[in-house]
């Protein structure tokens, strides 16, 4: 039987070091509702939507009381809305049309973020999936709860340069239409380069199409459970530290696991994947930052960066992989800045270029992450910055992602506020040479050699 | 059947487990262990009861200890065992 201490234990790490499950996301498909009638495709999506999450809340609440434990997020993701609206979008504005629809929706079922507003074009676009991409300014800034995603690239396709080149464009001019509000809009938007099908976490969540009618994803959390558990081994060596990493994220795992089973029964939807993720928030102590000084750093961007964060994100994984029946999505250590105070003192004091977050980014989960830049940056340099970004995605064979938020009015050494968990930032200086010719040739990056597989 | 494990933390002092236990009698909750520690001079007491029985369902019995622990000063948690089992149990 359970002892106390064991007990203990558990709750310690609720209570005083952060642990919870970051979000329980429901992926919904939206294919049986595609119609050729805007109306009725609008129709269709809120239906399907609040009928499916009308319960989504109220279990994880409950859940949350029963076992102790809090469920931070409760989501919701469809599929991609390019698909979807395929057929009934004609226009930029038709598509805006969805936006609204799933932000109504987000609100009715109570859920924080509705992810899906999203496109995958990694190889090329239809004539939707391009007047799609032009209508994500406009739904950024006409919703609150809406995150929009586009996948432009992968390890098999290559990097659709045409559409990395939209995207650019997009940002900034999401950063211009939510400018009121610090450009806002582009913390709900993220390119990816082999975008999962199946990631709880906001804002690159979408029902990928080859996911089941409904399906129920938990994305875990626990950097400060890290960090404490490595304080009792200071001064130890990699095989000590390594291991504690590894039992520590079992412990995490197993958690999200019991409670993304709790919930599919529950909600009669099947279990999908547990997300073994350390996803930072600014709470004081939930920081990977912090994990990272904890290993020997001063702090995070100092030499030996880049390795602690390797070791730490596989042990993440080989702890975790033994903990769940399924493990999938993102799985493994984020690096937002804004969303994470570590990382922000880090770039405050100098320690911390966008240069050397993109060297981290080969060996963690996901990408350039929540990083402000200057609001004059040109759209050119961010389409360039999300092209280095892919690449390395596509030629490591795993997911890259670029967030990144130029805001208006703003430059460096400002401070810019988003709120909540997203939290706040420095403005980062970007390397502003000039890459408008290689941007602007078009075309597609072929697949690399090693994809050749078959 | 399912257990669930009642925790209290907190100073010590007279009648704490008695106002708990009466209230789980007052409810048809049954104790099936106790034990008790004192860990950084703070008092710390588990139960693990079973409440198959009980009048009330978990949520709400774990809302009314929470607010009875605050009326004599101590912190108390009602949790379901499967979040410890998960965790420390392969």
């Amino acid at each position: 039987m359970i002892n106390i201490f064991e007990v203990n234990e558990t709750n310690e790490m609720i209570e005083k070091e952060n642990l919870d499950v970051r979000t329980i996301t429901m992926g919904i498909s939206l294919l049986d509702c595609i119609s050729d009638d805007i109306n009725v495709l609008t129709d269709n999506i809120y239906k399907k939507i609040t009928s499916s999450a009308k319960d989504l809340v109220k279990v994880g609440k409950d859940i949350e009381k029963e076992f102790g434990i809090p469920i931070v997020n409760k989501r919701i993701s469809v599929t991609p809305a390019a698909l979807v609206g395929g057929s009934a979008c004609r226009k930029p504005e038709d598509f805006v049309q969805i936006a609204l629809i799933m932000d109504k929706a987000a609100k009715e079922c109570g859920v924080n973020f509705i992810g899906g507003y999203s496109a995958l074009v990694s190889k090329g676009m239809t004539e939707a999936d391009e007047m799609f991409l032009k209508s994500i300014p406009a739904a950024l800034a006409a919703t609150d709860r809406v995150c929009s995603s586009v996948n432009l690239g992968s390890t098999k396709t290559g990097i659709n340069m045409d559409a990395v080149r939209i995207m650019g464009d997009m940002i900034v001019k999401t950063a211009e239409l939510t400018k009121e509000a610090d450009s806002l809009g582009c913390a709900k938007l993220v390119v990816f380069c082999n975008a999962p099908d199946d990631n709880p976490f906001m804002a690159g969540a979408f029902h990928g199409v080859t996911e089941a009618e409904r399906v129920i994803h938990v994305g875990v959390s626990g950097p400060g459970v890290v960090k404490t558990a490595l304080e009792k081994v200071r001064g130890e060596n990699f095989e000590v530290l390594c291991e504690t990493i590894k039992k520590t994220a079992f412990k995490v795992t197993r958690v999200g696991q019991l409670v993304a089973k709790e919930a599919s029964a529950r909600l009669g939807v099947p279990f999908g994947i547990v997300d073994l993720s350390l996803a930072p928030t600014p709470a004081i102590g939930d920081s990977v930052a912090d994990i990272l000084c904890e290993i020997g750093l001063e702090k995070a961007g100092a030499p030996g960066t880049t390795a602690a964060l390797a070791l730490l994100n596989d042990q993440v994984k080989k702890g975790g992989v033994m903990a769940s029946s399924y493990v999938g999505g993102l799985s493994g250590a984020f690096i937002p800045v804004s969303e994470d105070q570590g990382m922000i003192d880090a770039v405050e004091a100098g320690a911390l270029t966008i240069e050397k977050l993109e060297a981290m980014t080969c060996v963690c989960s996901v990408g350039l992450d929540m990083i402000a830049i200057p609001g004059d940056t040109k759209a050119t340099t961010i389409s360039g910055i999300i092209a280095d970004e892919l690449a390395i995605g596509m030629v490591n064979q795993k997911t890259t992602a670029v967030r990144i938020i130029p805001v208006i009015g703003k430059g460096v050494g400002e401070n810019v506020e988003f709120g909540g968990l997203l939290g706040h930032a420095p403005i980062m200086s970007v390397n502003n040479f000039s890459c408008d010719a290689f941007v602007n040739r078009g075309g597609r990056i072929p697949a690399p050699i090693h994809s050749f597989k078959n | 059947m399912k257990k669930t494990i009642i925790t209290v933390v907190g100073h010590d002092g007279v009648g704490i487990i008695a106002k708990i236990c009466t209230y789980l009698a007052n409810n048809n909750i049954n104790i099936e262990d106790i034990s008790q520690t004192i860990v950084h001079g703070y008092f710390n007491m588990m139960m693990v009861t079973d409440m198959n029985a009980a009048s009330k369902p978990i949520g709400d019995i774990s809302s009314e200890l929470e607010q009875i622990g605050e009326e004599i000063g101590v912190i108390v948690r009602c949790q379901r065992e499967e979040i410890f089992d998960s965790m420390h149990r392969i």
